[in-house]
């Protein structure tokens, strides 16, 4: 054998690695994680690579879908056919049911949204199923704030994040001791930019909500966002006129705040040469984060992903 | 494509952050909306001019008090190479979140102000980056603008530089770059002002630096993270050892140890999701099938017979303070080491060192925040480990405080 030889690692690889390297820690360190899938492409792929982590075993996870009750309903279908396919368990904490109970009281007005809303209905989830641990699909390269999280991110009895006052993570040593009551978010694809999630998809053939693809569809402007107009969850005012455009959606969330965007699209490779020449983030698109400069900062804090 | 992660070390106003806008802003990885933004706020606030360093302050506290207060992630990518910046502020809790953020880096910037030339930060910077062993540093040499572009002071701090880098044993290649991040000089394009200079541009060598000497592909050493025994008659008989390969080269075949146990076998398999492979190396996450049926769990080491690493209960090691009270040394740590856990005490508080002047302490060994020196650990159950300078994963460990489970302390373990 030759002395000299190199080992290329591909930059999908490194990524690939380090992600399954901190799903496995995270089934190892915690008594009881979940896994938060929404049925977006972020928790898509890290479910998927979570089924590669424990290949052939299931998933040691259980897999958490907080549901806003706005969705687009091919998330829906998506969800249930891709949590068969992978043979893992779901539970579905649900947005309504807090607001049934009275544990939030629902926005007024045509601008109302459950995103806020979300956090309580997680935290009751995790309370409940007794979570020590949630795996999100959250990327740093997505938002400032994120910008500043850990791979393994503490939260206090509250669930709430303390940006000041975060353990420092080196090399690869994550560290998940907590005290009774405490809680973990653990955010794999921390290292992952959009372009990185777009081409390992396309890398691996990953099925997708076909409304990540350019579809015809009847929208408002609001706020230069393109609101969707069929679901009927957002409501477009007099002065909002209803258009049928060609669109797709870049990330997936609750219906009413996530804008969709005018593209021809149709195919991953048309989506990554999107990507490469996109002169806006993709949060650009969701109405929560433009509520304000620190919008998702203070979300965090109160307990969001 | 591969991946390049930097660190840059630099003091208060040596740059920066208008290095770091540049390479953003000139590899057109800053979109319109958040240039908007930043342009709304820098307004509000009532700044003269946009001011690029708010692109990496991600915080309200940071933003409203133009300060940073914590190591932040930044990615960029050009045809050539993704990168991510580990981006660490340049004033109190520095040293703390410098070792953070060159505990994962393959190259460190250190930015020197042309006009001060090679200060005590300077020196401590460099000291960093050799005691992290990050062995490809650039020296950007900035503000060039402001000294006339002259060649005989770079020529002047680079020989500085060497002289005291000549103390340092890890670095293995300095390369000295003339810059002005404010006018962009030598930073992505070429700088007319400086024809005497023949070397790369700053990103044309972030671009090409080759950097792939940084794993260890002698010593095999495959720490056990999780066992896979799948409850399924299918895969009935399957039991597989997962984690990623810190050091080596694993095929089936060969011949392994398990340590601590000592038990010995043959890899049968390296199994995949996507089927399996002929080698193992780092960094790569896999499973390994044994031949034969021994206990093995998580915190356990898989190595091959030549060249075994160490197991012991006493471990020397450098040590960087990160808690906000001093080091008790009658104090309960938890050491994490690998995929290993275990209890630690400290046996003798050896010195700290004067990280500017590279001095040894010994009439103060109170190790508070940000201190360096040397300690004597003593650990509950044996350890598995290499020295630092030959496997960053192996020989690097942290302390956790038993009564708070904060992360209080990085370790390198001596040779």
């Amino acid at each position: 054998m030759s002395a000299i030889r190199s080992y290329n690692v591909s930059l999908l690889q490194q990524l690939e690695s380090e992600a399954i390297y901190v799903l496995r820690e995270t089934a190892a360190q915690f008594r009881n994680p979940a896994l938060l899938f929404s049925g977006g492409k972020d928790s898509i792929v890290m479910a998927w690579l979570a089924r590669k982590a424990f290949h052939p075993a299931r998933l040691p996870f259980t897999l958490l879908h907080v549901d806003t009750g706005h969705n687009f309903p091919e998330t829906l279908v998506y969800r249930d056919e891709f949590v068969q396919t992978i043979g893992a368990n779901l539970k579905v904490a649900s947005v309504q049911d807090s607001i049934d109970q009275g544990r939030v009281v629902e926005e007024k007005g045509h601008r109302a949204s459950r995103n806020k809303l979300q956090t309580v209905t997680l935290l009751d989830a995790v309370s409940d199923n007794k979570f020590d641990a949630c795996l999100g699909g959250g990327r740093r390269d997505e938002e400032k704030a994120r910008a500043k999280e850990r791979f393994f991110s503490h939260r206090n009895d509250f669930g709430q994040w303390d940006p000041k006052n975060q353990r420092p993570e080196l090399w690869n040593l994550f560290n998940g001791r907590m005290h009774e009551g405490e809680q973990f978010r653990v955010f794999p694809l921390s290292n992952w930019t959009e372009m990185d999630v777009w081409l390992y998809i396309r890398q691996e053939n990953i099925p997708l909500p076909n409304i990540y693809f350019s579809h015809q569809r009847r929208v408002f402007q609001r706020d230069g966002s393109w609101l969707d107009a069929e679901t009927g969850y957002a409501q477009p005012q007099p002065d909002e006129p209803i258009l049928e455009k060609t669109m797709r959606f870049r990330t997936i969330g609750d219906v009413t705040c996530t804008g969709a965007v005018e593209s021809p699209a149709a195919t991953l490779d048309d989506i990554i040469a999107e990507v490469a020449a996109a002169r806006q983030t993709e949060r650009g698109t969701r109405a929560d984060d433009q509520r304000s400069e620190s919008a998702m900062e203070d979300r965090k804090k109160e307990g969001y992903f | 494509m591969d991946l390049l992660r930097f660190t840059t070390a630099g003091s208060v106003d040596d740059g920066k952050s208008t290095l770091i806008g540049r390479l953003l802003y000139d590899s057109k990885s800053i979109f319109e909306d958040q240039l908007a933004a930043v342009e709304r706020f820098s307004k509000k606030r009532g700044d003269e001019h946009v001011d690029l360093a708010l692109l990496t302050d991600g915080l309200r506290a940071e933003r409203e008090q133009g300060i940073t207060i914590d190591v932040a992630y930044r990615y960029f990518a050009t045809p050539r190479r993704k990168f991510i910046i580990a981006d660490t502020p340049g004033h109190i809790q520095y040293t703390r979140n410098m070792v953070t953020g060159a505990s994962t880096a393959n190259l460190a910037i250190i930015l020197i102000d042309a006009r001060k030339g090679v200060i005590e930060q300077t020196c401590r910077h460099a000291f960093l980056a050799n005691l992290l062993r990050i062995q490809h540093v650039v020296i950007a040499i900035n503000k060039m603008d402001l000294v006339d572009y002259s060649e005989a002071k770079f020529e002047e701090i680079k020989e500085a530089f060497q002289c005291f880098a000549s103390r340092l044993d890890n670095l293995v290649e300095m390369t000295f770059i003339p810059i002005s991040a404010l006018k962009g000089d030598n930073v992505v394009d070429k700088s007319e002002a400086m024809p005497w200079y023949q070397g790369p541009t700053l990103l044309y060598h972030l671009e090409t630096v080759y950097v792939g000497t940084t794993e260890n592909h002698v010593e095999a050493r495959f720490p056990v993270q999780w066992v896979i025994r799948p409850q399924s008659d299918e895969w009935h008989d399957f039991r597989g050892f997962s984690g990623r390969v810190a050091g080596g080269v694993f095929k089936p075949g060969d011949a392994v140890t398990v340590l601590p146990s000592g038990f010995q076998s043959k890899i049968k398999e390296i199994h995949t999701a996507d089927g399996p492979l002929e080698e193992a190396y780092s960094p790569l996450s896999v499973t390994l099938l044994l031949e034969d049926e021994i206990d093995t769990s998580r915190g356990d080491m898989i190595v091959k017979a030549n060249n075994p690493p160490q197991v012991g209960q006493d471990i020397e090691a450098m040590i960087c303070w990160f808690g906000e009270k001093p080091l008790n040394p009658r104090g309960r740590f938890i050491l994490r080491h690998t995929s290993r856990e275990v209890q630690a005490v400290i046996k003798e508080v050896k010195y700290k060192v004067n990280i500017n002047t590279l001095h040894k302490i010994e009439d103060d060994l109170e190790f508070r925040m940000n201190d360096i020196g040397r300690l004597s650990i003593r650990t509950s159950a044996p350890v598995i480990f290499d020295p630092y300078s030959k496997n960053r994963i192996t020989g690097s460990f942290i302390l956790i405080d038993a009564g708070t489970n904060e992360t209080v302390a990085a370790g390198m373990i001596r040779g």
